[in-house]
């Protein structure tokens, strides 16, 4: 064995604190160590030219590079070995920098340590073995879940580079949050025009399969390899049948709330969500049916023209082969009525803002009138509160929701633009306007519109002779305040979308504590997840407005569109393995595996034992620190390279 | 659980002679057994708790560890003296340090084992059937409005019970007794509390708010679970009502309008004694001609 030690000054970020010439001497006097060197930067071109030069001249077998954190330059070094002739992964980095001489200040001492971590490494290369990425065939084609515009975008992005597309929704239409809109800020132009566009170009994509009112029911399988099945939940109208044209809808003699419109405004049991539906096709809530209900009426089977109405309709269940995976799930909005200070929930004409925007839309309850819920009438002085539900720990939301000062400063905006004589206040605590144009159109909102901003929270609101009292405080004057409002509106933030967490354990991702989906590097990877083949665009990461939703729903098409270009992909070999001839089959492991990577297998004698999917392993390891009998180990970081590492160190 | 240790503190033997007395006679109708805890002290409220942290937390747990050493679970229908009871064990069993500056300083042992309850907890979290049982004079003329105060739910990780914003364990034992609640937006304002004893300002505005939207929603009284709130409604209510077009309006102890739906006569239960005359609404409600 003939290893060879590489020793970076890093600039003065490892050489002032870590006298770089002692660690080679040391290092020279190691077993098996054959050639040392000090380099400047050792990653620079030139330094990797050297090395590939000292592996070849030297007849090198084994490279220990003492430097940075192998979080930033491994897979170089690995690319110096493989062009050098020897396999990539007969490499081992001592992290003397970040470990090391970032945060020392004495240099006999941080020298010692620096000296010790090269111990170390040249211990566990030296029991380091050849390892082989696998390969796998890639399925090209790609789930995109969820049909809001995050789904929308990624879907055409990916469809344009020619990649077929499923999208799943899980309601009767596409379109998402965005659809409810009315208008979109900074620009004020009318959401509905900008999207519906997309919406019918989805519809009518070559490469895009829609399916609607659809929900994952289960995912198995690993990067180009995903089996997903996928639940068609009973419509009782035949889609592909059904003309939308409404009839069904209109004669229907059933009450209910609609949901489209977040339950102001009365709907039908048998319903389009809205005018520029995709697909324009009724669905009906069986919950609110009155044949389901009472076994009586079938009013919309007799007058269907279509002949599209279907009872006896089942909940179907279809497989499909995907390679890669989009998750666009969205947002769910904050229940207000946990503010019982604010009338959790008890007064009409207390709502949150996505409420209020479909007053203002009209295809809404009121067809873009502005009305009181409670008695129709129009407001004079409206309230807007901001941070219902965000930068509040008491109800377990710390965190800033991103669009609320934006959109309540464009629905003051329409507001005076509907209503001119109206008065508005908004309560707020910060202004958050980051975007482009958007510190601009608060201004505008407050300058040219008029719009009372008082800064302070609203402690309480109540009522007294039919108007909503709002109590709080300014805090600039100092000064506690009470508005008579006729409507308020709650800036309601936002929260992860229902069923998230159910979601994320289909796909093996995971989620923060508040439910968003966890991107794989909050900088660097900020669409990826640690599921390979499994993506994030959208607000389902965290909340978004529609411009930094857009931007991230065409990185994820750019990285799936990568991800599937190839014919077969590389996975990394540092993976767990079974050793099977000494597996129990107590299947401890696949409880604990997080990546659904380990599966039963059955031996020709009859006896079942756990494998490993080496293209699904993420190399986490907790199955081996499981595994009852010590049977699993991973490549890598076996349990003689650890001990031989422990050892190099307590030996002194 | 029906047995607890009765923690009258310095209002229900002076200011609220007729909560204690209306509480107690309810409490034995309910079969709820009421012992007075022996040589109590004062539970630490507003002078103590302003002036020196400590000096309450001591001050209310001298009664706890009175009340350990009874080994039953605690009741004081004063919300003033629960809050501070729970209060201090609230913070006492959360902060270990606290405790040991406590039995260092007072030599104060506290174990924190046993139930601190109000007495409207303490009723409302019997079975509703039970007091049904007892009813044989319904209130049904009673319009009343249910005031809650402050701190009988304020602050929720103290006292852990009912809602803090919209408490309706009042409304429901009013209903429960046939009487209509008149529902009030003001159920859960401060009413002036102490300062009412110093600040005629304060009452004639807060109180004030309280009996006009009260007297506007068409109640013909209110009831409370606290003397502070009676006193400041009740004793002082021509401070309160000043400058205001308002009739007077009597105000009851939730435990008075108990009682009297379980049959006992006024007089046991304090109702002459209040400042504004609630005689005649009585006499009406229980059908005797005045």
């Amino acid at each position: 064995m003939r290893i060879g030690l590489f020793v970076c000054h890093c600039g003065n970020n490892i050489a002032s604190t870590v006298d770089v010439k002692k660690v080679v001497q040391a290092g020279l006097k190691l077993p098996y160590v054959v050639f040392a060197t000090d380099v400047d930067y050792v990653c620079s071109a030139p330094s990797q030219k050297n090395i590939e030069e000292a592996i070849q001249e030297k007849n090198l077998n084994r490279v220990v590079i003492a430097a940075c954190s192998p979080h930033v330059h491994e897979e170089t070094f690995r690319r110096v070995l493989k062009r050098a002739g020897l396999n990539p992964y007969l490499l081992q980095v001592a992290n003397i920098r970040e470990q090391c001489s970032w945060i020392h200040d004495n240099v006999i001492f941080a020298t010692i340590k620096a000296i010790d971590l090269v111990k170390m490494a040249v211990a566990k290369v030296s029991h380091h073995e050849p390892l082989v990425a696998p390969k796998v065939g890639v399925e090209k084609r790609a789930l995109v879940i969820g049909g809001g515009i995050a789904g929308i975008q990624a879907a055409l992005d990916i469809a344009e580079g020619n990649i077929p597309v499923t999208l799943v929704e899980r309601e009767p239409t596409i379109g998402g949050a965005m659809a409810k809109l009315d208008k979109a800020f900074p620009t004020l132009d009318c959401a509905a025009c900008i999207l519906t566009p997309k919406m019918a170009e989805v519809n009518q994509h070559e490469n895009i399969e829609l399916m609607v009112y659809s929900e994952i029911e289960d995912v198995k399988g690993y990067v180009g390899n995903f089996e997903v099945k996928i639940r068609k939940k009973a419509s009782y109208v035949d889609y592909e049948k059904c003309v939308g044209c409404g009839i069904c809808e209109q004669k229907c003699p059933s009450k209910a709330s609609s949901k489209f419109n977040l339950g102001r405004g009365d709907g039908k049991a048998i319903y389009i969500s809205f005018p520029q539906a995709v697909p324009k096709v009724a669905t009906i809530s069986p919950k609110h049916c009155i044949y389901f209900q009472r076994q009586k009426c079938r009013v919309c089977e007799k007058l269907c023209p279509a002949d599209a109405v279907d009872f006896k309709m089942q909940d179907e269940i279809v497989t499909e082969r995907f390679g890669a995976i989009v998750t666009a799930t969205g947002y769910s909005l904050f229940d207000y009525s946990q503010y019982g200070e604010y009338g959790g929930g008890r007064y009409p004409d207390v709502m949150s803002g996505l409420q209020y925007e479909r007053f203002l839309s009209p295809t809404g309850p009121s067809k873009g009138e502005i009305k009181r819920p409670s008695d129709g009438k129009k407001p004079e002085t409206i309230v807007f509160v901001a941070c219902v539900g965000s930068r509040d720990e008491a109800k377990g939301r710390p965190y800033c929701s991103a669009v609320c000062c934006m959109y309540t400063a464009k629905q003051a905006i329409l507001t005076k633009e509907h209503l001119p004589e109206s008065q508005i206040y908004v309560f707020y605590i910060d202004i958050r306007a980051t975007g482009k144009l958007y510190e601009e159109f608060v201004r505008r909102a407050q300058e040219e519109y008029g719009v009372q901003y008082v800064r302070g929270r609203v402690s309480k609101i109540y009522t007294d002779n039919g108007k909503l009292k709002v109590r709080g405080a300014d805090t600039l004057l100092g000064e506690p305040v009470e508005v008579d409002a006729d409507l308020v509106v709650l800036a309601t933030g936002f929260g992860a979308s229902k069923g998230a967490s159910t979601l994320a354990k289909k796909l093996g991702i995971s989620h923060d504590s508040y439910g968003f989906f966890t991107e794989s590097h909050p900088k660097l990877k900020p669409v990826e997840t640690n599921t390979r083949g499994v993506f994030l665009a959208g607000a389902c990461q965290s909340p978004k407005d529609i411009p930094a939703t857009v931007a991230q729903a065409s990185g994820v098409a750019s990285k799936v569109l990568g991800a599937l270009s190839k014919d077969q992909i590389e996975t990394s070999p540092l993976v767990a393995a079974v050793d099977a001839r000494r597996c129990i089959g107590c299947f401890q492991c696949l409880g604990v595996c997080p990546y659904k990577a380990i599966e039963e297998v059955a031996l020709n004698n009859g006896a079942k034992i756990a494998e490993i999917i080496p293209t699904l392993c993420q190399g986490c390891g907790l199955c081996v620190a499981t595994c009852n009998p010590g049977v699993i180990s991973l490549n890598g970081f076996t349990d003689n390279q650890l001990i031989s590492e422990v050892e190099a160190i307590v030996k002194g | 659980m029906s047995k607890f240790a009765y923690y009258p503190g310095c209002t229900l033997e002076q200011l609220a002679q007729e909560y204690d007395e209306s509480a107690r006679l309810v409490g034995k109708f309910l079969g709820l057994e009421f012992t007075e805890l022996p040589d109590w002290s004062c539970c630490g409220a507003t002078p103590s708790h302003h002036k020196n942290y400590l000096l309450s937390l001591a001050l209310a747990a001298r009664n706890l560890i009175l009340t350990e050493e009874q080994g039953l679970d605690l009741v004081a229908p004063c919300p003033a003296c629960s809050n501070r009871f729970k209060t201090a064990h609230h913070d006492l069993i959360s902060d270990f340090d606290l405790l040991k500056k406590l039995r260092q300083k007072f030599d104060l042992n506290y174990r924190g084992e046993i139930g601190i309850f109000s007495l409207l907890e303490v009723i409302s979290n019997l079975p509703f059937d039970l007091i049904r049982e007892k009813i044989v004079r319904p209130l049904d003329r009673l319009r009343v409005v249910p005031y809650y105060g402050c701190f009988l739910v304020r602050p929720p990780e103290v006292t852990q019970f009912d809602d803090p914003e919209n408490p309706t364990s009042l409304d429901n034992l009013m209903e429960l007794i046939g009487a209509q609640v008149v529902p009030s937006e003001y159920k859960t304002e401060c009413c002036g509390g102490v300062l009412g004893i110093t600040n005629n300002q304060v009452i004639s505005k807060l109180s004030g708010d309280i009996l006009e939207t009260a007297q506007k929603a068409g109640a013909q009284a209110i009831v409370v679970a606290c003397p502070l709130c009676h006193q400041n409604l009740d004793l002082k209510q021509d401070v309160a009502r000043s400058g205001r077009n308002l009739k007077p309006m009597p105000v009851f102890y939730f435990t008075q309008l108990m009682g009297l739906a379980f049959g006992i006569n006024p007089k046991d239960l304090g109702i002459p004694k209040h400042t504004v005359n609630p005689m005649r609404l009585t006499n009406s409600l229980i059908g005797v001609r005045s």
